[in-house]
């Protein structure tokens, strides 16, 4: 499998998730020889099992740069992804619960209209109006047009496509073991490489081992289609709390409408360490909570569940940059929730970064030499 | 509904009211243990004893029926067991939705008694309406439907292309053809070693002589089947030559596959694509046992004696009265081994599909679509194979056919499609199981009048 | 096969009347009065009854309000409403 890749490459890059496939793709555009390799298969790992939302997330002013750039390079690629990729412009809507709620709701618009995102304070006739199976009540929402979804699998592919266009080489069932000075290394076959990115998500610390990130766990259930039953990504304001605290479980409502008009429904998180096993409980509280805000989804037929591992760090903020510690390597792994958004801006940050250019956000906030510095005696 | 419909607690829990789940919970209640038996449909019977609520059973049913329900064991008819899981103290709680409410049964012990289902192939016009299995036509006609004047064809694999002929052709259809895939002198050396068998034998023989009067050819497969909206005809071949035959309905059906979801949701091994047991029925699950097609497709009377011995042992009575048992076990395990070498799939089927025939019904996925060098994992995500409602029971076989793909993915819940509302323990009354109310968005078309 | 006026069940199959036998699967029901088209698939292809016994979902319609309902599982039921056509692109 290793045998036959004699031939030197640019930038090899570890791991065909969504993250790495933007990353490939944004360095073979750069015309770098580009290897992408995978241990198992592209977006076998946490891409596969999350929610495709695209989403502009405030927790900080860093993640608001980084999911305002990455949304506005989705809306840009649109018209060219294919149909197989599920593109939808559908929104999200954040939803208020009561009148505390719709004062953040009011802080995060101010904040929306400060940064140039499009944005709208809704109120509760108007929340019912663009989604009646919300339950009666609700104090209102916000509204971001710009937010969307996609079906990830699909487009990991894609941009793996575009980077194949572009010169670059898959390689699935390659196992790195082991990264060094510019060199990665499977089995007995070592790859050189001036540039090599640990775009590995959950699994990135067996590589780099200083990175702090560990398996986040999280819950899904997807419906049978149900055409019409919610337009926009709904979110309670609590999602934000929920990411936000590493505390040992949490569920928040959130409730997405697919282009199958399959309804995919979220969300929990734990930390578990890499235990797969669904958790009846919590998915049952994660339901109950879904129903708590729309009622109707209790008449729902349930397809499936699944649980998948967010690659979390301690300030939600993904690793993106240089890493000194082993010559050539750059981080691009931490991603927590929001690894599908943030895939396109990631790899703009890396490409920008690895070509010397000045990136379009300040990339600072993302550097992973703040881990090292962080870290603690083990 | 109120808690006491819907929480149950026994000795011995039974899924599955086909024969084998009868046989099972009649011998375990009549051994003194408490047990409840659940099944999805709204009666008792299972597929080949199927028979509508208050209509007269099968005759071969009737013995047991009574003996069930004079045993005292319980029955929860129309309920879905969408989870299945060990409780902390060792034994085993049953989660099922029944009219839109959960419930939950708890059992110290469990006989799996699942059954089996169609293996269906994809071939061109598969999926016009009218084209129903073999086992389907059976089913349908069992729970009332009529196909008195209707023009049939069955093709497809097995023994029973039999006794669905001769049941059809009892329902008043024009049956045109009876078409077995296997070549002649392999069913007829079958046919022939059958004089072992005298039950077996009398069995075929009536069958047969049920629809004497229509061509039953052997080496004959369907290649396509060609309608609009429905069903108008379909093309025939034994390999030399094609010949179209109108008609109302097409049967097919390529043998048996067990109902394996359930014992490897709950952990059973597997071993060639059938539930491994012991001598006592037990599986490699503590307090699991596991009885009839799940072990290997055998038929009703190999269905039953496995039955009886899953429910003694079950009940802790294994000792008891299960030599005889055994024994004839053993023999009617080795005529099951027989029908499936005579039986055995021709290659010629793997080349029906064309790249624009649909594989995976649930989500409308072409055979060109999937990549031979994908995994059963990678069709699934990249082109969403296996991922609608039927969770792949339809297009796995046909894919494990067609391409090798072996279907050992990890069954959670819910091991059958459920209300969302009974995954979360949410009872059926009115704010919570809400209509979903008709919106403009909603897209129901009526079908008729296409 | 239906039983006739007397078995006393009426129900709505998008919006026509029927009159079928107790005991009969709402499947029966509605194969007997012609209708062998019951959803569409995701490319908008009808598709009906094809296994019979629950396992292939392809039989679903929307019964009482509620979507996805195999129609070979469900027993007829006097005042039933039943509406096809449901799924699809």
């Amino acid at each position: 499998m290793v045998g036959d890749l004699t031939s030197r490459h640019d930038a090899i890059v570890v791991g065909a998730g969504i993250v790495g496939a933007a990353c490939a793709h944004a360095l073979a555009r750069d015309g770098l020889r580009v290897l992408l390799l995978d241990a198992r298969y592209a977006a076998g790992g946490s891409t596969s099992a999350g929610m495709g939302h695209l989403v502009v997330m405030d927790d900080s002013s860093a993640q608001l740069a980084l999911t305002r750039l990455s949304t506005e390079l989705w809306r840009a690629l649109a018209r060219e992804l294919p149909p197989a990729v599920e593109h939808e412009p559908c929104g999200t809507i954040w939803v208020a619960s009561d009148e505390s709620e719709l004062d953040a709701v009011r802080a995060k618009h101010a904040l929306c209209a400060r940064e140039g995102i499009a944005s709208e304070v809704l109120g509760p006739r108007e929340l019912a109006m663009l989604e009646p199976q919300l339950r009666p009540g609700l104090a209102g929402g916000l509204l971001v047009p710009g937010d969307g979804v996609v079906y990830q699998p699909s487009a990991t592919l894609w941009l793996i496509e575009q980077a194949r266009e572009s010169g670059a080489t898959l390689r699935e069932g390659v196992r790195v073991d082991r990264i060094s000075d510019h060199a990665v290394h499977c089995g007995a076959t070592v790859l050189r490489a001036d540039v090599i990115v640990n775009a590995a998500g959950a699994d990135a610390p067996r590589l780099t081992t200083a990175l702090p990130i560990v398996p986040r766990k999280g819950h899904l259930a997807i419906t049978d289609r149900h055409p019409g039953f919610v337009r926009h990504q709904l979110v309670e304001l609590g999602y934000l709390a929920s990411a936000h605290t590493m505390t040992t479980e949490s569920v928040a409502f959130n409730v997405q409408p697919r282009a199958t008009h399959q309804v995919l429904v979220g969300s929990s998180r734990e930390l578990v360490g890499w235990d797969a096993s669904l958790n009846r409980r919590i998915l049952s509280r994660m339901l109950e909570r879904a129903i708590a805000y729309m009622p109707a989804l209790a008449a729902l037929s349930v397809v499936r569940t699944w649980t998948g591992f967010r690659p979390a760090t301690p300030d939600k903020l993904p690793l993106v940059g240089a890493w000194p510690e082993t010559r050539g390597l750059w981080i691009a792994a931490g991603h927590e929730g929001l690894g599908i958004t943030t895939s396109l801006g990631t790899a703009r940050l890396i490409a920008d970064l690895v070509a010397g250019r000045e990136p379009p956000i300040d990339a600072t906030p993302f550097a992973p030499t703040r881990a090292i510095a962080a870290a603690t005696v083990h | 509904m109120s808690a006491s419909n819907r929480e149950f607690d026994a000795d011995v829990a039974v899924i599955g009211a086909g024969p084998a789940g009868i046989a099972a919970a009649t011998r375990a209640a009549e051994a003194g243990a408490r047990v409840v038996i659940v099944d999805e449909s709204p009666n008792v019977g299972g597929q080949i004893w199927r028979h509508r609520p208050g209509a007269a059973a099968p005759t071969g049913a009737i013995r047991w029926l009574a003996r069930l329900e004079r045993s005292g064991a319980r029955v929860l008819a129309e309920s879905t067991v969408f989870d299945l899981h060990r409780d902390d103290r060792d034994g085993f709680v049953v989660a099922f939705e029944r009219a839109g409410a959960p419930g939950e049964l708890r059992a110290r012990a469990l006989v799996l008694a699942t059954g089996a289902r169609e293996r269906f192939l994809p071939f061109p016009g598969w999926t016009i309406p009218g084209v129903i299995g073999v086992g389907g036509a059976q089913a349908l006609l069992k729970a009332g439907a009529s196909v008195r004047g209707k023009t049939i064809v069955i093709a497809g694999s097995g023994p029973l292309l039999l006794p669905v002929a001769a049941s059809l052709v009892h329902a008043g259809a024009h049956l045109a053809l009876v078409a077995e895939q296997a070549p002649a002198r392999r069913v007829a050396s079958f046919a022939v070693g059958l004089w072992r068998r005298p039950a077996a034998l009398r069995d075929a023989v009536r069958y047969r002589a049920g629809f004497l009067r229509v061509p039953y050819r052997l080496g004959e497969w369907v290649t396509e089947a060609r309608g609009a909206s429905v069903l108008t005809s379909v093309v025939m071949t034994d390999g030399r030559s094609s010949r179209a035959i109108p008609c109302d309905l097409l049967c097919v059906g390529f043998g048996l596959v067990p109902n394996t979801e359930l014992p490897r949701h709950v952990g059973c091994s597997i071993a060639d694509g059938v539930v491994r047991v012991d001598d006592r029925q037990a599986t490699s699950v503590q307090g699991v046992f596991c009885a009839g097609e799940p072990t290997g497709i055998g038929g009703v009377d190999l269905a039953l004696v496995e039955g009886e011995i899953a429910g003694l042992c079950a009940a802790e009575q294994g000792g008891a009265a299960s030599s005889p048992l055994r024994a004839r076990r053993a023999r009617l395990r080795r005529l099951a081994a027989e029908m499936d070498r005579a039986f055995a799939l021709r290659d010629e089927l793997r080349r029906l599909p064309t790249a624009e025939t649909i594989v995976c019904r649930c989500e409308d996925v072409a055979y060109g679509a999937l990549y031979r060098d994908w995994s059963p994992r990678q069709a699934k995500l990249y082109a969403r194979a296996g991922m609608g409602a039927c969770q792949g029971r339809v297009c796995g076989p046909a894919l494990e056919f067609l391409l090798g793909w072996d279907g050992d993915a990890v069954i959670r819940a819910p091991v059958t499609p459920t209300l969302l509302g009974a995954m979360c323990g949410r009872e059926g009354d009115a704010p919570s199981v809400a209509r979903v109310p008709s919106q403009p968005g909603n897209r129901n078309a009526p079908m008729r009048d296409e | 096969m239906a039983d006739g006026p007397t078995a006393g069940i009426v129900m709505h199959v998008d919006g026509v009347a029927m009159h079928p036998g107790a005991g009969t699967s709402v499947a029966a029901a509605m194969l007997n009065a012609g209708t062998w088209g019951f959803r569409r698939s995701v490319r908008g292809e009808p598709r009906g009854p094809l296994c019979g016994m629950g396992i292939c979902h392809e039989c679903r319609v929307t019964i009482d309000g509620i979507a996805h309902r195999r129609a070979c599982l469900v027993l007829v039921a006097n005042g039933m409403r039943v509406e096809t056509g449901g799924d699809g692109a």
